[in-house]
């Protein structure tokens, strides 16, 4: 009895090509995983050392008349970051609260207070600054670099970072009162 | 002496009417935009608060903020550039529709292309593989039943023999 064997062999893909399409797939495996790890952190939690940043400032929101906000600059202070919008509802119901509060610290000299202003448009930001008589260090979050720094979720966002440059507090939504908003600041005083 | 004194006054008033002429049009503003013109700016960029909703059909406060300020914008004679490179240096460069074609972004044009070719060429190759061996299976069974068929003449031919 006779017969063909069929001819199975193939052609093997050059080594090059394999080395290309592996390290390839290997790249864009890691940069899946960077940046679903990264949308998993959530937001920085207590205990988190804050790495520096620095922020431009409003014309007439700046800090000891410095146009820029340098968190390093700051060390030894207990730093409040508070992140607001104009077209934020919640932010205006602790507006008030916060510059009630700012008001209350500001001689002490020990606490500074900062707003970053997330995706907002300046002349907005201005009037909403302006309707709440705020005083205190604002300016806008360019690029909202800060505010990914922090891992924010969203807008009113208040963080509070200790003398030593740890985040003892972060407090998600608005406050209440400005009592609220010292239980949290005296014990970072002691 | 006053023709020339005439043709003089005469440039004098044509270089008078020219320039206030210019500074009248240099002065009138930019018409207001239209909402098309906004929007088709608009259309190429996303406000970071309402991820995958163009900044066109958004309907949140942020996002009326920003066309605004489109408006505002376009109205003081601002071009389409200038303004999407304002949005990326106040809000970053996710506020692009499409990314700028520059550092690892270029991997968004290259790759899903190659990837495409390199189905497109996995799948001809996996086709040519699987049509490949049923051929040949099939020219085997030719050959079988031609060698049946050699097999069964000769025995025919054998029983003709016996009879």
């Amino acid at each position: 009895m006779t017969g063909t064997t069929p001819n199975t062999a193939r052609r093997a893909v050059p080594l090059w090509a394999q080395i290309i399409i592996w390290v390839s797939l290997l790249g864009l495996l890691v940069m899946v995983a960077i940046e679903l790890n990264h949308s998993q952190q959530g937001q920085v939690a207590r205990g988190d050392r804050i790495g520096n940043f620095t922020m431009p400032l409003f014309s007439g929101f700046e800090l000891n008349g410095q146009g820029q906000f340098n968190l390093a600059d700051y060390h030894g202070k207990v730093v409040m970051v508070n992140f607001w919008a104009s077209w934020c509802k919640p932010c205006e119901q602790e507006a008030p609260d916060l510059e009630q509060a700012w008001q209350f610290y500001q001689g002490d000299g020990r606490v500074v207070f900062v707003g970053a202003d997330y995706v907002d448009t300046e002349p907005e930001a201005r009037a909403y600054l302006a309707k709440f008589g705020i005083t205190f260090a604002n300016g806008p979050d360019l690029g909202t670099r800060v505010s990914q720094l922090f891992r924010i979720k969203g807008v009113p966002e208040t963080y509070f970072i200790d003398r030593q440059g740890i985040l003892q507090y972060a407090q998600i939504g608005p406050f209440e009162s400005v009592d609220e908003i010292k239980s949290i600041i005296d014990p970072l005083l002691k | 002496m006053t023709m020339k004194r005439l043709f003089g006054t005469s440039i004098l008033a044509l270089l008078a009417a020219a320039f206030f002429t210019g500074l009248v049009l240099a002065q009138q503003p930019v018409p207001t935009p239209s909402d098309d013109q906004v929007n088709h700016i608009a259309h190429q960029l996303y406000c970071p608060v309402c991820e995958n909703t163009p900044l066109d059909v958004c309907p949140t406060e942020a996002c009326r903020q920003w066309r605004d300020l489109i408006r505002q914008q376009l109205a003081q004679g601002w071009t389409e550039d200038q303004i999407k490179q304002y949005f990326v240096q106040q809000y970053g460069v996710r506020v692009l529709a499409e990314p700028p074609q520059s550092g690892l972004n270029w991997l968004i044009y290259i790759l899903p292309p190659l990837i495409i070719l390199a189905g497109a060429f996995i799948l001809f190759r996996a086709l040519r593989t699987w049509t490949r061996p049923a051929s040949a299976s099939a020219a085997v069974g030719a050959n079988e039943s031609a060698a049946q068929d050699e097999y069964v003449a000769r025995l025919e031919e054998e029983l003709k023999k016996r009879k």
